[in-house]
């Protein structure tokens, strides 16, 4: 059904030249497909997806040299390495950073190269809103970290309690950019949760069942859901918070009544289902990667499906388990420490399923497995560390220690960066068409895990001994000072780990354009999903056809069958099954220059309302002109070359306040 | 491979079923589904600032009610604090009959907001426009209500820096108005679209999502005259 059936409004009168399509007479059209300009407004998901990752680890070199500082200054007892005041505004930096832009943003990657690809689909559902997110996430990073040079960082933790945020007690601007730029950040992470449940709600292939989606994809949906209800509530913490520093409001001012703790509640309604779409993408990619080099399907799908979704809802009601020493009440306590106790029950499930599936298993331990099984180990360790959290008595004697450190690092760390390593190794040649170097991954593997463990695991000790978080030095007399310099030893340990994998991002590139740029093949892992079925690097219309979907794991099963006697028989090669990578006839979403231009709208409007407000006044024009800009842009170029059956009628996309 | 012939007619347009209600997994066009999605977000906002009032809203009476000078003090009108010491609630603050009058407004917006896409639906362009601006127009006189109850709430000696109930009434509501100006400009959009012919029937369901933001705004809005007005 055609649905557009006037005449075309942007087709051209005969004999004329191309180049329409001029919304508001300000550009035209973009149209390189190399080259700085494409990745400034291109729409496609693969290319977001690279953008996503390459901008999160650049600001994780940021947060890791945060990290190193620390370490550095708290190697000796009564170091004085860095000021109090710079150590706040480091340790505050490190946790923004990491969690906001390294940890999400990579998830966001993995999310937004992988479940087009995984679902059958050619694009997101709406690619402009997608580089929307995209620039929103890099713009409002860039401003968070501009606060280094313009009057210091934010310094009140990542959390940034309530009175303690006040401007009283943080006089400088730190908190007001740690504000602003996340609430960007914030719609970066909503605009994208939107369009990637709309993406594979909708836009599944055919016989794609929900049941049939790979974990990563489930994974990933849970994730964007959790987005979706968590990002506005620490919106509106961040929108008090702005009220109050930058307009004289009350809503934390306790002279005039207000209660603080009302910061800390909204503060963990978004904190705890945080931490959870932290390591949920993470979990769908070891999903994927154990069955793969186990030779085995996953143990138990629709349980690990079902304790996804059972960690969703549950993560909604934990939050005041990071509130237990508040004075919430013993009711309270009860309550949340019981919901905590049965959250570890899903996630239990998934380590069961993951080690279920590699029992029995004919194992390839390569780098990607390696990190795969690193995940399984070290999150474990956190998770029952995580549960003795539960126990609100023991908790009080724990709450603001470095045993919390050590807990969330072997979560966090140990847990979702282990996945997304792997997730590197295994899924490198579908995105960058060549490998990764297994002899350097491995290397990098076993230095991480020695690093990290020797990192994190002695903060158990330094907490039960009490030595508390956030505190700038410790004394001599204290008994930190043993743990505390093996702990410096193994973080620079750990970074040379992360520097190793840098390396051997660029040795591997080096290595295959001096060998001629062999291609790994559509399939070179002989994996299962059936992003393994179209070539390698994906091309950019990704399927030529849409694949029909029978079952899970479909691509696997394609590959193999059962012979008479019931024994299991490869039937076809990956390579030889795989779709050709013929683009012909595929119409794909046009470039764009809008969601760049409102996404830096974004960040002038921050900038005005922490130093002056006429700084709105062109941050809000250039927003009002790209938001008619964008709704008046066709969401595709008629102009672009297509092949011989690309139904042009149906492209006679006219003029709307809602083309995305 | 007669088959993947047959497939390959049917890949062709793909991603261009994000512009059409059909073909998609739902059987929901992209746009409506991500409608629903982004009002099942607000939920939450709103949920927060609604719930962020009632503390506020607490603590304030509390304080004024044990009588804590800086509290008192912050209510710069003492006929004021008086009246809302003898209530035991903000109740004397606000003009009931007054907001009653616009929400009833508001609430009849949404019913102009179904005639508009009704008319759409139908291929009846002006009667389209007449609704359109009616709902527009109808928005308006609620916001203008907000403006005229904002100024005489501050002259009564409610001030949004003044107080901690003056911070979170007029953020509460101010972020509801910042939503139905917003709906206000998506209607103006509208017809100013539809007066230069760019707004056919084929794009209804523009129409209709514009009306799921409205809708919802005006449920918003039930919530919050109750909660905030009329619950002491």
């Amino acid at each position: 059904m055609a649905i557009f059936n006037e005449p075309l409004r942007y087709s051209l009168p005969e004999g004329d030249k191309p180049g329409v399509a001029n919304p508001l007479g300000v550009f035209s059209r973009p149209r390189s497909e190399t080259g700085l300009k494409d990745w400034l407004t291109t729409v496609d998901h693969k290319k977001i997806g690279i953008m996503y990752g390459s901008a999160a680890v650049f600001f994780m070199l940021i947060g890791g040299v945060a990290a190193l500082l620390i370490r550095i200054q708290l190697a000796t007892p009564n170091s004085n390495f860095l000021s109090a005041d710079a150590y706040n505004q480091v340790y505050t930096m490190h946790g923004t950073i990491m969690i906001f832009l390294v940890v999400m943003p990579i998830g966001a990657a993995f999310a937004n190269f992988l479940l087009p690809l995984q679902i059958g689909a050619r694009d997101v559902a709406f690619p402009r809103i997608n580089a929307f997110s995209f620039w929103c996430f890099f713009l409002g990073g860039l401003m968070l970290n501009s606060s280094w040079f313009l009057g210091g960082g934010a310094d009140g933790g990542w959390f940034n309690y309530a009175p303690n945020n006040g401007v009283a007690y943080s006089p400088s601007h730190g908190i007001d950019f740690w504000n602003v730029g996340l609430l960007i950040t914030g719609i970066a992470s909503l605009s994208g949760a939107i369009n990637l449940i709309t993406t594979v709600l909708n836009m599944r292939a055919p016989g794609m069942d929900l049941m049939k989606m790979p974990i990563f994809v489930w994974m990933s949906l849970v994730t964007q859901f959790l987005l979706l209800f968590a990002i506005p509530v620490i919106t509106v913490a961040q929108v008090l918070l702005l009220m109050d520093r930058v307009f004289d409001a009350n809503f934390f001012n306790v002279e005039q009544g207000a209660d603080p703790l009302l910061w800390q509640h909204l503060f963990w309604i978004f904190g705890h289902p945080e931490v959870y779409l932290m390591i949920l993408p993470a979990f769908g990619i070891v999903s994927e990667v154990i069955p793969t080099f186990a030779r085995k399907p996953i143990f138990g799908y629709p349980f690990m499906v079902f304790s996804g979704i059972a960690i969703g809802f549950m993560g909604f009601g934990v939050w005041a388990h990071h509130m237990f020493v508040s004075g919430i009440g013993p009711l309270s306590v009860t309550a949340f420490a019981l919901s905590t106790m049965f959250i570890a029950v899903p996630t239990g499930v998934k380590i069961l399923n993951w080690v279920a599936t590699l029992w029995g298993g004919k194992l390839t331990l390569n780098t990607a497995m390696l990190f795969s099984i690193g995940l399984i180990t070290q999150f474990t360790v956190g998770g029952l560390s995580g549960v003795t959290h539960a126990m609100a008595p023991s908790d009080t004697q724990q709450t603001d220690t470095y045993y919390i450190v050590a807990h969330f690092h072997y979560v966090l760390f140990g847990g979702a960066l282990f996945g997304f390593m792997a997730g590197f190794y295994f899924w490198w040649p579908k995105v960058f068409g060549h490998m990764l170097n297994e002899k350097w991954g491995k290397w990098n593997f076993w230095t991480m895990v020695v690093g990290f463990n020797l990192t994190f695991g002695p903060m158990h000790i330094l907490g039960l001994q009490g030595m508390p978080r956030r505190m700038q030095t410790y004394d001599d007399a204290m008994g930190f000072n043993l743990w505390n310099f093996w702990a410096t030893v193994g973080s620079f340990i750990l970074a040379s780990g992360v520097l190793l994998f840098i390396t051997n991002v660029f040795l591997s590139l080096y290595r295959w354009n001096k060998a001629g740029k062999p291609n790994p093949g559509p399939d070179p892992w002989d994996a299962r999903t059936i992003e393994w079925s179209i070539q390698s690097p994906a091309p950019e219309h990704n399927f030529d056809y849409d694949p029909q979907i029978v079952s899970v794991d479909d691509f696997w099963h394609q590959k193999y069958a059962e012979d008479e006697n019931g024994k299991l028989r490869k039937v076809a090669h990956g390579a030889d099954i795989a779709q050709p990578g013929n683009g012909e006839g595929v119409h794909l979403p046009a470039p764009s220059y809008w969601p760049l231009l409102l996404a830096a709208s974004l960040p002038l409007i921050g900038y005005g309302l922490i130093f002056s407000l006429w700084l709105t006044i062109p941050g809000g024009f250039l927003m009002v002109v790209s938001l008619y800009g964008w709704a008046l842009e066709p969401a595709d170029d008629l102009d672009l070359p297509h092949g011989h059956d690309d139904h042009k009628s149906d492209h006679a996309e006219i003029a709307s306040t809602v083309n995305v | 491979m007669s088959d993947a012939a047959v497939v390959a007619e049917q890949a062709t347009d793909h991603v261009e079923d994000e512009h059409a209600g059909h073909a998609t997994s739902l059987n929901l066009s992209n746009m409506k589904l991500a409608m629903w999605l982004f009002l099942g977000s607000e939920c939450l906002l709103f949920g927060a600032l609604i719930s962020t009032y009632l503390l506020s809203k607490a603590r304030f009476l509390t304080e004024i009610l044990a009588g804590n000078p800086v509290v008192v003090d912050s209510i710069s009108n003492p006929t004021l604090v008086e009246e809302m010491r003898a209530a035991g609630s903000v109740e004397p603050l606000f003009d009931i009959p007054f907001t009653s009058l616009s929400s009833f407004i508001l609430l009849m917006s949404s019913l102009a907001m179904v005639l508009a896409h009704k008319a759409i639906s139908e291929a009846d362009y002006k009667n389209l426009r007449i609704w359109l601006g009616t709902t527009a127009l109808l928005g308006s006189f609620f916001i203008a209500g907000q403006i005229a109850e904002f100024t005489a709430f501050k002259e009564e000696g409610l001030s949004f820096t003044g107080s901690l109930l003056g911070s979170a009434f007029f953020t509460l509501t101010g972020f509801h108005g910042i939503h139905v100006s917003g709906g206000i400009v998506m209607l103006m959009t509208l017809l100013v679209l539809s007066f230069k012919g760019k707004l056919n029937q084929d794009r209804a369901e523009t129409v209709e999502l514009v009306g799921l933001y409205w809708h919802f705004v005006d449920v918003v809005w039930v919530l919050i005259f109750t909660i905030v007005y009329l619950i002491p």
